[in-house]
């Protein structure tokens, strides 16, 4: 064990630096999304990019905060900033302000705190705790039980606040829960299963239901022919029934706009007569990520940018600022800063001897990629339209806020890594 | 460690998943960005908006240099819908002039049009008017003015000739490389004919437009946009004072006359009656009157000058005396008796000294002369087919039947009929020259122009050529195809001519033309009656003068005018005058004719 001589001592630097460029990019871009040749000064506040300019700064501040807080904090308090944030959860449906038809924020003046973001990094927290306890083993139904209620508790109170797209989030967990021991069998019928749900939502149901049968057939074909293998074969045709037939269903009981959301990703529905439609936005998005070609159009040239064809420009479409202004090169680049942080994190969590560390940083890791894999896959068509921010450079203080937390706990647990022994 | 990592090697399935999903991501963005161009154009189309610099229109001369075409500035208002916000209605309905009801049909007709895209809002506003608007524009965002120009007419004279502009239409837009919606193009007359040096070239301003329509300033700082290049000014061989002369004469008649200068081709004047204020096809009053003249029975929008074919009557005879001539069928000795017929029917004359020889043939317009002439030339070979192709041959030599390339858009070919017709018509190998005589005397199935007839007359003039009639003298910038400086000659030998001259000159000093008789001017003409089986007959007169080096050489046509000597003598006589001496000698016949109504007993 060595003395700690600074606060900043064993603090893995490169998950610091990427952190800075990510955020640094991520103010550039919001920049050049506001940007109003009239209006340019940095410092304005009124401005989105001033107000970020705030965020981040303050985002800075919390970040030493946490690296001079006792890193036993986070372990000891985890269950209860959990339980805070899920009173937050509740609370604010009924106190909050109403915004785009859903009760998801507290306002101050200005400024807004939506307890969903903070409630990422608390349900880390405390699945973290969960595993790491002695005696538990993800091998034991009860604990994969608890695991999943441990983040589909928040998951169903924010479903319930309409945020279908930061609920979604959550489920990231599972790839946690992969790594502390669940089957790796449970990951592949997640795969398929949505596969299949996809699928029906594409093609006459019962046409796939043949495709099951046949498939589910082939396969009883080729394995022992025991009474066991009959069985599975026969719960999951039922099952592949269940979808088949569920899904279409469930999908009519979607409000309208998730449904055209939906339909405008499957390409089955083209039609866009207003610039709030969410094909249109679709559209735009790609127009502005294609214009971009090889090498962009330069900082603050982006004609689809500078010209508000792109809605949302400045929070969930910013990736579409980067696309058009730094062409290929710059969205290849920000793919690779994404990556690079995401391998870090995988790999600083490996070297962790604590358990508690180690299923954190997997949380972070997993809960960056979610947001990542939606989002961009949003901005290019390969996802839905479903509003999360990217990580780090979309504006809003609540998430830079919630992320750096999230992210600059792990730095600091690990920066404790050769001290701990538990 | 080991308890803590029983499952350590998961942690590559999970990067790979996390690898896996970037690298899928990467690729569509390579195929999006780098890959699919339609993404590019997209954001071009969206994001700029191409506005056009129109050019001026060149202006149009007569041969002296007088204005026949010039530009007036008119003024467009024009609105983009979506940026229309928070306007004082009453007040802007004050400064227009305009009541609510209308303001409110035509914003809504530019809103359908598209919300962010400019449409005209009020069409044509004169200089005065949209410089008293612009001062108060600053009130209303959304409207401005584009300037346009509008064609003006200062003499009101030769409309066919001239043509009109209009606004292209969609399916040229379609297939041409150069022409937007919204140009102006030429449609008929000189505008078109000459509309590619007339128009200039299009400017353009790229601006750039936010998703609202808002401009947002030019692109490039206006690097990349293209100035307007001025239409070529066109300074015409028309004379424009015998020109206003003639349109007086041809009032209240309905023909045509043409004139040419025989040493050059350059036609004089055009013109063709009933006719109309050319000013009245500009702008936006032209459709509305463009409708009232098309359904006007008497068809003031025919250009008969041009396009229409009249059977040529006696004027024809001079052909078959030259044809006769050089197919050595006749001498200028030669005579036949003045009767003629064939099967029951039988070819009637004036009373003149018979038989008649060629120059008295001419003199005194003997019709069974010329129809036995045209059977002899016809029957010189065998079969009737070859004689008749030959004979065909020579007439088309003459501009007959054949488009002369002139540069007035719409030239007629005219008619002389093929073998294939008559075979048609008579069955194959049943007709001979004596069932087709009538084309001899200029009757029966042909059809020849006033321009036609005019070059005819040129030809003779020269005694033997003529070069292509023509209407451009000069092309700012440019020179008149080299086409029109070329002789044209005949199949008719030149010594051939002499008899002919010299029979038109006794005409005007002794024969049917003598009432066009000048004092101090020898000249040649020759009358022609074509027949008109919808009512009387039309006057046909051709003339040239002086007989010797002439100067001008006319074809004057006044439908249902009877007798050739009645009406088209006695115009042609002045027009003469007046080109050749710049008085008029017989001011009790000017006004005869100016005055004269000569209209169809049956209207169709």
């Amino acid at each position: 064990m060595r003395e700690r001589t600074t606060i900043f001592q064993g603090t893995d630097w490169v998950m610091v630096i990427l952190y800075i460029v990510l955020v640094t990019i991520g103010w550039l871009n919001i920049y050049a999304a506001v940007y109003d040749e009239s209006s340019p000064g940095i410092t304005n506040i009124t401005q989105e990019y001033g107000k970020q300019m705030i965020f981040i700064l303050v985002a800075l501040g919390i970040a030493v905060a946490i690296m001079i807080v006792e890193p036993n904090f986070y372990p000891a308090f985890s269950m209860f900033i959990y339980a805070f944030m899920l009173l937050a959860l509740v609370a604010v449906y009924f106190l909050g302000t109403e915004i785009k038809g859903s009760r998801s924020w507290f306002r101050f003046g200005d400024f807004g705190l939506q307890p969903a973001e903070f409630a990422k990094f608390a349900t880390a927290l405390a699945l973290a705790k969960f595993l790491s306890a002695l005696n538990i083993r993800m091998t034991d139904m009860t604990t994969r039980l608890w695991s999943a209620f441990i983040f589909a508790l928040p998951l169903g109170i924010i479903l319930l606040q309409n945020e279908t797209g930061t609920a979604l989030v959550y489920l990231g967990f599972i790839l946690v829960m992969y790594r502390e021991g669940l089957s790796g069998n449970l990951l592949l019928l997640a795969f398929f299963v949505s596969l299949l749900a996809v699928l029906s939502l594409l093609y006459d149901p019962l046409s796939l239901l043949y495709a099951c049968v046949v498939i589910l057939l082939a396969c009883y074909l080729v394995i022992r022919k025991t009474k066991k293998n009959l069985l599975k074969v026969s719960a999951s045709l039922l099952v592949c029934g269940a979808i088949v037939f569920g899904v279409p269903f469930a999908f009519s009981k979607l409000h309208d706009y998730q449904q055209k959301r939906i339909n405008v990703w499957l390409g089955k529905d083209r039609s866009s007569e207003s610039k709030k439609d969410e094909y249109y936005n679709v559209h735009q998005s790609l127009v502005a990520i294609g214009s971009g070609g090889f090498t962009g159009k330069g900082y603050l040239e982006g004609t689809q940018t500078k010209y508000n064809y792109v809605p949302e420009q400045s929070t969930d479409f910013i990736f579409c600022t980067v696309g058009e202004e730094w062409g290929y090169i710059g969205t290849v680049i920000l793919l690779s800063l994404y990556l690079a942080l995401i391998l870090r994190i995988i790999f600083v969590a490996e070297r962790q001897r604590s358990t508690f560390s180690r299923i954190y940083g997997y949380c972070v890791a997993s809960i960056l990629f979610i947001h990542l894999t939606i989002n961009i896959g949003m901005t290019i068509g390969f996802m839905p339209v479903i509003g999360i921010p990217l990580p780090f450079l979309s504006y809003g203080g609540s998430s830079m806020l919630s992320f750096t937390i999230l992210l600059f706990i792990f730095i600091k647990l690990d920066s404790h890594r050769l001290e701990i022994f538990r | 460690m080991s308890i803590n990592n029983p499952y350590s090697d998961r942690r590559f399935v999970i990067a790979i998943i996390v690898i896996a999903v970037i690298v899928i991501y990467a690729v569509r963005l390579f195929y999006i960005q780098i890959i699919n161009e339609e993404y590019k154009m997209t954001a071009t189309n969206q994001a700029f908006r191409y506005m056009p610099d129109y050019p001026t229109r060149g202006n149009v001369f007569d041969r002296n240099g007088k204005r026949l075409v010039y530009n007036q500035s008119a003024f467009d208002l024009m609105v983009t819908p979506g940026q229309v916000k928070g306007i004082d209605t009453l007040a802007f309905c004050k400064v227009l002039n305009m009541d609510i009801v209308t303001f409110r049909e035509k914003m809504k007709k530019a809103i359908y049009h598209g919300k962010r895209r400019p449409s005209i809002f009020e069409k044509e506003l004169s200089v005065e008017q949209s410089s008293s608007i612009q001062e108060k524009l600053y009130m209303f965002p959304g409207f401005y003015f584009q300037q346009r120009t509008l064609r003006k007419y200062p003499m009101s004279v030769a409309a066919h000739l001239l043509g009109y502009v209009g606004e292209v239409p969609k399916e040229i837009c379609d297939t041409s490389s150069y022409y937007i919606m919204g140009d102006d193009i030429g449609i008929s007359g000189i505008e078109k004919s000459y509309e590619k040096e007339l128009r200039g070239i299009r400017g353009t301003r790229i601006i750039m437009v936010d998703n609202l329509g808002r401009e947002k300033g030019r692109y490039m700082n206006g690097a990349l946009d293209t100035a307007a290049v001025a239409g070529k000014d066109m300074y015409t061989t028309l004379d424009l004072d015998m020109q206003i002369y003639a349109e007086e004469l041809l009032k209240n008649k309905i023909g045509s006359i043409v004139a040419i200068e025989p040493s050059t081709g350059e036609i004089l004047v055009f013109a063709s009656s009933p006719t109309y204020d050319p000013n009245l096809l500009v702008g936006s009053v032209r459709s509305e009157n463009f409708g009232k003249l098309g359904k006007d029975s008497l068809k003031p929008l025919y250009n008969r000058a041009l396009s229409a074919p009249y059977p040529p009557g006696s004027t024809f005879k001079m052909l078959g005396a030259l044809i006769g001539q050089q197919e050595k069928v006749i001498t200028p000795a030669s005579r036949y008796p003045c009767s003629f017929s064939v099967g029951s029917k039988s070819i009637h004359c004036h009373p003149h000294p018979s038989p008649a020889d060629l120059s008295m043939s001419i003199q005194y317009s003997c019709n069974p002369y010329y129809c036995r002439l045209f059977i002899n030339i016809v029957n010189k070979y065998s079969p009737t087919e070859k004689g008749y192709l030959n004979w065909k041959k020579h007439a088309n030599s003459f501009g007959f039947g054949t488009k002369l390339g002139t540069d007035l858009a719409h030239e007629l070919r005219g008619n002389i009929p093929s073998v294939e017709y008559y075979d048609r018509y008579h069955g194959k190998g049943r007709w001979k020259a004596s069932s087709v005589y009538s084309l001899g005397i200029g009757q029966g199935e042909v059809g020849i122009t006033p321009l036609q007839m005019a070059n005819y007359c040129s030809i003779i003039a020269n005694r033997g050529f003529y070069y292509t009639p023509h209407i451009a003298k000069k092309i700012e910038g440019g020179e008149v195809a080299a086409k029109y400086k070329e002789k044209k000659y005949t199949t008719v030998d030149p010594e051939h001519f002499a008899v002919v001259v010299d029979a038109m000159y006794l005409v005007v000093e002794s024969g049917t033309g003598r009432g066009g008789k000048l004092p101090g001017i020898a000249y040649c003409g020759k009358t022609g009656t074509a027949q008109n089986p919808h009512g009387d007959d039309h006057s046909i007169y051709i003339a040239f003068a002086p007989k010797d080096n002439p100067k001008i050489a006319l074809a004057v046509y006044i439908e249902n005018g009877g007798f050739g000597a009645e009406w088209g003598v006695p115009i042609t006589s002045l027009m003469v005058e007046k080109y050749l001496t710049g008085k008029i000698s017989r001011p009790d016949v000017e006004k005869q004719m100016k005055e004269g109504v000569v209209l169809p007993k049956k209207v169709k």
